[in-house]
């Protein structure tokens, strides 16, 4: 706890006694923590807005995607606002199992990732967005480490995905290059835009880039658990994998504390929903047109009064 | 008895006779020979794996492996939620160090940042706001004249200056208050413990590996048990740092302590000192002008951990610099990174300077009455109170207006896109000759290495240059790695290290040359370099991978700009502190210029030559976690993931291997370098 801040909470305590503190169960903070992509803080920020204007004090802590799951097990911390089904499910069953972390439910967002091309690499390759066009196409990709073979940048190795698998089971003639940050996998997306060249990369949203560039997602065969699962299923019968990534909800999660010491900031979460073009335009009025992340979400609070008073039962 | 120390093989190869024994200890045969072979076996070992169908040639089985990572991961489990000591949870202790950390933390924070704040939330009140942008550029002013002159103080001033008119104050101030909290532990810390080393030989003897170690093990291997110990937030930030931080104030003190003269340690006895009184009386003070440099150093590191901390919740400008790359905003970036490089030169300037005060400064500043005595700090305060006040009625005094921050971001962009679309093809076309020509065979020889030969060929070189004691010292630490499996990232480790330093190497040795030639050279070589080193590396990693993609060769540019300081130092303070005695002979033979370079210089210095690589192989190694970021596949890819996926016990294994390359490295040249020095007749 803030040193300064305790001291003036001992001497509001003796002096005056607000009226909002009344309202809430604990007026101890509560932690929410920030991750390192635009939506992610946009929702947590707005998140942190409401809880406040229902009276509870809000912390911001920064962690790190996998690593918060340590502390939120522990009561470190108190409310993530993103986890993605399509990467941190393995992390988020393994915390929900030790029964201290608890599922808050969906965000009301549905997470995409996949393969992805910017619009001009139709006019290179016109069988596309199918996939079996990549083959087709796979010499335009290449690059002078990969050629023979066409060159797929793909996320950061902890962001799992199975295209080595999916590059094998299809057959694609493409070689997986890992970038290790997101950073990395935008800076050259961003290169190859402004030269007009061929890239064929890992992409997700919601997300600023899909905003930014004009292209389109890889159509594979429609994701089915089967797929990952079972090898007979799909065009490939002796190898799983043979499909697209699962697309998937993004969850809110919380420690187990929470709905214990806060029930109403606890329900106002459970409450708490988007949806991708929201916040996709959100992302982008921050990432690409360069306003306040602090402005916009309270532009979303202003303009959504009723939605967000109905969370917090007002 | 000098005599008897030297060479014996050097005695002998100026002998007559040669025997085979002798031919089997020459240089060439000895490094040819065991080139030859490795090249063979790495070359072949699949074919023979093939042929015998013995796969542990080139894979060494996981049933041979012990479970290093599941111990760990099991150990840091039971200390964190079963130990407990006279009836206290580990945790809780680590727990209350971190509050005792936090607290001088948020003083800072609240005099830099927040100011005085009642009542939390929306309840919150300000009583005082931060000290005002003002009074910290009139307090650095200040101070800059107080230690040295009015040049300094401009200098510091204009720092500070750049970091309001660039908007990058209130973080620049984060990052300040984490500074001014974990540089004093550090240090202080460092001091006590160099004092302890200096004067108990087990603690000593204990602290030496541990020191290697600690600078050594990349800081991600840690970052997961800190966490855990000290919970999210800036105090596992600054823990960090400070371990990153201390080990050369420690050893810097010791350094300095031993070199105190014998004299003035025997006034001390004389007079009648207590240990204590010697100590603090005595000893330290005559050594401050060294430890010093060590604060020096800290201050340096704790500025380089900036990202990283900024990762684990430390906020600041290294947040800063990662949420520009992160929507590739280069020139935020830039301007963010050039904010730590600012702050890291107001602040190296004025604890340079401080370590240098004359003595006759010092005690023209003690005399006079209490004002003129303190005239800067009352005038500080003065300012301070005026500020205040004039704040509450001139918002600007308070803090810096956002209508008059300047921005260059739009500038990198388009300066960036056209580099990009301009020159592109060129450094493709440039990248791909030194792909294919000199990164790919090296990758090939080095990860086809067998195991098994491997750990046979560096012990032999251990043995070679350092006897047995190395070559069984080397045989532990490589035997380890293979044990823990690592025996294929840690070549690909010691492929994109020995590449990157060996083009540092390339660049960085006529560079320093160059340096030492004359005083305007070496300056502005040497503000380059220092550039390089401060500005976080993430900074130059976007703008690489946009030119040259993902990959090994974006991660080499990286460790060469970051490792080349070393090499450059090395090579000009080696050619300043040749002999001109020896250079003036060289002339009187008739040496040409090019013949004094190649016949007398270079052989001179290459004893400083091989530590100046010593040093960048330790650097490049360093900058390994950080090239995982833009994707690579070596040890420092693996201590990324285990840090992402908060695995303790990974981290720490793959950790300690990356450590365990930087030693073996360290000890060979180091015992290269002793054997070259006592050839050359520099030292018995």
């Amino acid at each position: 706890m803030n040193f300064l801040k305790a001291m003036g909470a001992g001497a509001l305590m003796l002096s005056v006694s607000s009226a909002a503190l009344a309202e809430v169960e604990s007026s101890d903070p509560i932690k929410l923590t920030l991750h390192d992509w635009t939506g992610q803080l946009l929702t947590t920020t707005i998140m942190g807005k409401v809880l406040e204007e229902a009276g509870y004090n809000v912390e911001y802590v920064q962690a790190d995607y996998i690593a918060q799951f340590a502390g939120l097990k522990t009561g470190d911390l108190h409310v993530a606002m993103e986890i993605w089904e399509t990467t941190g499910r393995e992390a988020m069953d393994e915390a929900i199992g030790t029964g201290n972390v608890v599922n808050l439910g969906p965000t009301g967002m549905n997470a995409i990732e996949e393969w992805w091309y910017p619009a001009y690499m139709k006019d290179v390759c016109p069988g596309l967005p199918d996939w079996q066009a990549l083959n087709d196409c796979a010499q335009e990709f290449a690059t002078a480490e990969t050629a023979p073979f066409g060159r797929y940048l793909g996320g950061p190795v902890t962001w799992g995905g199975f295209d080595e698998e999916r590059v094998e089971s299809l057959g694609l003639d493409f070689e997986v290059v890992h970038a290790g940050t997101d950073a990395a996998l935008f800076a050259e997306l961003e290169s190859a835009y402004q030269r007009q060249a061929p890239i064929v990369l890992w992409l997700y949203s919601p997300h600023w880039a899909p905003e930014k560039y004009e292209g389109e997602y890889v159509a594979f065969p429609p994701y089915e658990a089967a797929c990952y699962d079972d090898p007979s299923w799909g065009v490939n019968p002796d190898m799983a994998y043979d499909c697209g990534k699962p697309t998937g909800n993004i969850w809110k999660v919380a420690y187990k504390g929470v709905p214990e010491k806060w029930p109403g900031a606890a329900k106002a979460i459970e409450a708490f929903t988007i949806d991708n073009a929201a916040m996709g335009d959100m992302v982008g009025q921050v990432d690409l047109e360069g306003k306040e992340l602090d402005a916009v979400a309270q532009a979303w609070l202003d303009a959504n009064k009723d939605v967000w008073s109905g969370w917090i039962g007002q | 008895m000098m005599q008897a120390d030297t060479d014996p093989q050097a005695l002998k190869q100026t002998g007559p006779r040669r025997s085979v024994g002798d031919l089997l200890r020459s240089g060439w045969v000895f490094w040819g020979g065991l080139f030859v072979v490795t090249w063979a076996l790495s070359t072949y070992a699949f074919d023979i794996y093939k042929l015998l169908d013995a796969r542990w040639i080139v894979r060494f089985p996981a049933a041979w492996q012990p479970d290093f990572e599941g111990a760990i991961s099991g150990f840091m489990d039971w200390l964190l939620e079963d130990a407990s000591l006279f009836g206290i949870q580990f945790r809780e202790m680590t727990r209350a160090v971190a509050a005792m950390i936090e607290a001088p933390y948020d003083v800072v924070i609240g005099v830099l940042v927040e100011g005085l704040v009642i009542g939390q939330g929306r309840d919150a009140v300000q009583l005082l706001p931060p000290l005002s942008w003002v009074a910290v550029v009139v307090s650095v002013v200040a101070l800059g004249h107080y230690t040295k002159s009015w040049a300094l103080a401009t200098l510091t001033g204009a720092c500070f200056i750049y970091l309001a008119i660039f908007g990058q104050w209130e973080s620049a101030m984060v990052t300040l208050s984490s500074v001014l909290i974990a540089v004093p532990l550090a240090a202080g810390g460092g001091l006590l413990l160099g004092i302890g080393a200096y004067r108990v030989r087990w603690i000593d003897l204990a602290m030496r590996p541990i020191l290697d170690l600690m600078q050594t093990v990349p800081v991600f291997a840690y970052l997961v048990p800190i966490l855990f110990m000290f919970g999210f937030g800036p105090v596992s930030a600054l823990v960090a740092t400070v371990i990153y931080a201390m080990p050369p104030m420690i050893r810097v003190t010791i350094v300095a302590l031993r070199g105190v003269p014998e004299e003035l340690a025997e006034l001390g006895r004389m007079v009648g000192c207590t240990p204590r009184q010697q100590m603090w009386k005595v000893l330290v003070p005559s050594a401050k002008p060294t430890i010093m440099v060590g604060v020096n150093q800290v201050i340096m590191l704790s500025l380089n951990m900036v990202i990283i901390a900024s990762m684990i919740g430390a906020g600041g400008l290294g947040y800063d610099v990662l949420t520009a790359l992160r929507r590739l905003d280069i020139g935020g970036g830039i301007e963010a990174g050039i904010a730590i490089v600012v702050l890291a030169i107001a602040l190296d300037r004025l604890s340079q300077e401080y370590a240098t005060r004359t003595v006759t400064r010092i005690a023209a500043q003690s005399q006079g009455g209490f004002l003129r005595r303190h005239r800067w700090s009352l005038s500080i305060l003065a300012v301070i109170a005026l500020t205040y006040l004039g704040g509450i009625i001139w918002p600007w005094i308070q803090s810096y207006p956002a209508s008059a921050e300047i921005s260059t971001s739009a500038f990198w962009t388009r300066a960036m896109e056209y580099i990009n679309v301009t020159y592109f093809d060129t450094l493709d076309a440039i990248k791909t000759v030194i792909l294919q020509w000199f990164m790919l065979p090296v990758r090939k020889f080095f990860t086809g290495i067998p195991w098994a030969w491997g750990l046979i060929a560096v012990t032999l070189i251990g043995l070679r240059v350092g006897g047995w004691r190395l070559g069984l010292l080397v045989f532990c630490l490589a035997g380890l790695i293979i044990l823990a499996g690592l025996w294929t990232p840690a070549m690909m480790t010691v492929y994109l290290c020995g590449v990157s330093v060996a083009i540092a190497s390339t660049i960085g040795i006529p560079l320093g040359i160059f340096a030492a030639g004359n005083p305007t050279s070496n300056r502005v070589v040497g503000a380059f370099i220092d550039t390089l080193q401060t500005l976080p590396s993430f900074v130059y990693l976007i703008p690489v991978v946009m030119l040259f993609r993902v990959g090994d060769f974006s991660a080499m540019i990286a460790i060469v700009a970051y490792a080349l300081a070393p090499a450059v130092r090395y090579a000009a303070h080696g050619i300043r502190n040749i002999d001109p005695q020896i250079v003036e002979a060289g002339i009187v033979s008739g040496c040409t210029q090019g013949q004094l370079m190649r016949r007398i210089k270079l052989p001179m210095i290459v004893p400083e030559l091989l530590l100046g690589l010593n040093q960048t192989i330790m650097l490049a190694l360093s900058m390994l976690v950080i090239t995982a970021l833009v994707g690579t596949r070596d040890l420092g890819q693996d201590v990324y993931i285990a840090l992402t996926k908060a695995d303790t016990g990974q981290g720490i294994v793959v950790g300690l291997a990356v450590a365990f390359i930087a030693i073996i490295a360290d000890r060979i040249l180091a015992a290269s370098a002793h054997r070259m020095r006592r050839r050359l007749g520099m030292e018995q």
